[in-house]
């Protein structure tokens, strides 16, 4: 027979390979939770997904104007600086926001549904990565009506950046999800943490000022596995702007970016085993608790 | 002998029940030391099999765990001992329309339920004309979902479900919501499901149902087995539970120390009868033999309406009728019958005053009719003098 399925008292144990091959299964449920996610959110609204790209949009249009004649931030092309690192960034903190109280806000299907829960996380940051590519057209619109080089050496960051992006954030995401389902001031806590995380991470200052001013640090301060993801994106759309542009940037070539993607990477991946398996033994209580 | 599609093997399920939930580090903290809230067994070693093919009924009272061993078999909940083992593709419908968000429209909801129940793109494309028509949902399905009535959300609830593809088959009391056409039509699309040799666990209170459609039945019972095996045993002795609640005495284990002899309808003019007009009189005469002596009898009579509900209960417990020693004969006269037009039935029991020692009794067993032409649907029948004066 087919389908035979044991279950008793013990908290299943992850089998990675196995748990791939049903979450590949039933694939068709992560694309729709994510998109009602995107619907629900711009139903009823004229705009719709132009949202989205609103967002980004004035962004640039309130930075270019304050940057440009009034404070002098001393970085060149700062809203081009300014973007390259904050729209990954928003790619970050709404979809680790999102997947944080995806869990608990789906109560009402964790109770009634035997469903693989793995996907209400994975649906929340699959919803904010559309939301990226969307806000990614805004700053390619914005490159190219102002003339700025978009093709360089520089993209070929791109590709890896995002997927360690993604990576390290459902790898965060997992964990918080399945805590914020018994203590929900997970949820709260995720917040403060964003908000600390965000002033440690290039993106309203460059790195440089980090290096240039507390010397020893630095080191230290590249620990921060977003400011290398970041600093990545920036060397990819950033870092084509110009000489200037690229020098303000902690290194020139993209060896010393991409191999720092790729421990990070690598490290995300492992962390993404142990809180899978946490969200994973839990997620068999979520019903229960919720 | 047929495989058992579901076996459910010394399942028990405990709840914690917390006054007020730890739901923060902090107060978790502050309550390592203190009381972690009280235990409760929802389930207690409960097991039975459920052969491929065969749809069996879950009855039993409100809170006697129908819904936790469902949610238990569907992989929901994680029972606290015993296990479970099911063979095929389960779809639980614990609740239509789970998951359906109200701002999305009915046809974006259909797909987003069927994915969720385990149904391909492909598939639900290729079902989605049958689901509308079956929900009766043709001119609202590109409507925003808050619209629609509560009768049409579960309608369109159950159209998906029942739309997906399952070898088992869980359904929680579903039946029970619709206007009766739609269940009409439910139950044919099970009867349906039954002869596609589909395995099925049936949840409900509605007894007739579980004659009608089930092959077997399981009774729980505050989270044990009460009774399992054949429909009709189980159903018997469910009534026999639901009925304690009224009579006390509805109870199995006779001591026969005293029976019921004969009983006797009578009308005003002491004439068998068991046909009365509203307000009328009846007398229930029962004639009671004590095998042994027996002290302190109590004899009873409840009244139940057609569709098995207590209507109303007398008997001569404040009598006090000492110790019966042979017969005794004791007549029930009730000079208006209060009662609108229907058929009634009576329960007779002779028991001691705690209801624990039952010698004797006669369930639903001896049936009048009220008639006289109360306007259909009328509740009961209140003697009325009408008076007119001219001012």
């Amino acid at each position: 027979m087919h389908d035979v399925l044991v279950r008793t008292n013990e908290a299943p144990r992850l089998r990675v390979f196995r748990r791939l091959s049903e979450l590949w299964g039933s694939r068709e449920i992560l694309a729709n939770l994510a998109s009602k996610e995107l619907r629900v959110k711009y139903k009823s609204s004229a705009l719709g997904v132009a949202w989205s790209m609103l967002n980004p949009a004035l962004y640039l249009v309130v930075f270019y104007v304050v940057f440009t004649y009034f404070l002098r931030s001393g970085i060149e092309d700062f809203p081009v600086y300014l973007l390259s690192g904050l729209v990954p960034w928003t790619l970050f903190t709404t979809g680790l926001q999102g997947a944080t109280t995806s869990v608990v806000g789906g109560a009402n299907l964790v109770a009634k549904v035997a469903f693989p829960h793995e996907m209400l996380p994975l649906a929340a940051i699959r919803a904010q990565t559309v939301n990226f590519f969307f806000q990614l057209v805004v700053l390619v619109a914005f490159l190219l009506i102002f003339g700025y080089p978009l093709v360089h050496r520089g993209i070929l960051l791109l590709p890896l950046a995002l997927a360690v992006l993604l990576v390290f954030t459902t790898a965060l995401g997992m964990a918080t999800s399945a805590l914020n389902v018994r203590y929900r001031d997970t949820g709260h806590l995720v917040d403060l943490a964003l908000l600390a995380w965000f002033w440690s991470t290039p993106i309203v200052y460059p790195s440089s000022l980090v290096r240039d001013n507390l010397e020893g640090a630095f080191s230290l301060y590249l620990l921060n596995p977003l400011a290398n993801i970041i600093l990545a994106f920036q060397r990819g759309i950033y870092g084509g702007v110009s000489r200037e542009a690229l020098e303000s940037l902690p290194a020139l070539g993209l060896t010393w970016y991409g191999m720092r993607l790729l421990v990070v990477g690598a490290a995300s991946l492992v962390l993404l085993y142990f809180s899978w398996r946490l969200f994973f033994r839990r997620s068999g209580d979520f019903a229960e608790e919720l | 002998m047929p495989q058992a599609a579901i076996s459910v093997e010394g399942i028990s399920k405990r709840f914690r029940l917390f006054h007020e939930r730890p739901t923060s580090v902090k107060e978790r903290l502050l309550r390592l030391r203190g009381s972690r809230g009280e235990d409760f067994w929802a389930l207690r070693d409960v097991g039975f099999e459920v052969p491929e093919g065969k749809t069996w009924g879950l009855v039993g009272a409100n809170g006697s765990g129908k819904t936790t061993l469902l949610k238990v078999i569907g992989g929901i909940l994680r029972p606290t001992e015993g296990r479970v083992v099911t063979q095929g593709r389960i779809a639980a419908l614990l609740e239509l329309g789970a998951g359906f968000h109200p701002e999305l429209t009915g046809r974006e909801n259909v797909y987003l339920n069927a994915s969720i129940l385990g149904l391909s793109r492909h598939e639900t494309d290729l079902y989605f004309d049958e689901i509308v028509a079956f929900a009766e949902l043709e001119e609202f399905i590109d409507s925003q979902v808050k619209y629609y009535s509560s009768g049409m959300f579960v309608r369109l609830g159950f159209a998906v479900a029942v739309h997906v593809d399952p070898s088992i088959l869980l359904i929680d009391e579903v039946l029970a919501v619709g206007d009766e056409a739609f269940q009409r039509k439910c139950l044919r699309r099970i009867r349906e499901f039954q002869a596609e040799g589909r395995t099925i666990v049936f949840v409900t209170h509605a007894i007739q149902q579980v004659q009608l459609i089930c092959d077997g039945a399981v009774m729980l019972d505050h989270g044990q087995v009460r009774a399992m095996g054949d429909v009709a045993d189980v159903i018997k002795e469910y009534r026999l539970v639901m009925l304690r609640r009224h009579i006390g005495f509805a109870r199995r284990d006779l001591t026969r120390s005293a029976e019921i002899a004969a009983v006797e309808l009578m009308d005003a003019e002491g004439e068998s009868s068991s046909i009365v007009p509203p307000g009328g009189e009846l007398t229930v005469q029962v004639d009671v033999r004590a095998n042994r002596p027996v002290d302190d009898p109590v004899i009873s009579l409840v009244i139940f309406d057609a569709n098995g509900q207590f209507v109303f209960r007398t008997g001569t417990a404040e009598m006090r009728l000492g110790r019966l020693e042979g017969k005794l004969r004791v007549g029930f006269e009730m000079t208006s019958l209060p009662l609108a037009d229907g058929r009634y039935s009576l329960t007779v029991g002779i028991h001691d005053r705690s209801e624990r020692i039952v010698h004797d009794w006669h369930d639903q067993r001896y049936v009048f009719d009220v008639a006289g032409g109360l306007m259909e649907d009328s509740q009961i029948y209140i003697p009325v003098e009408t008076r007119v004066e001219r001012l």
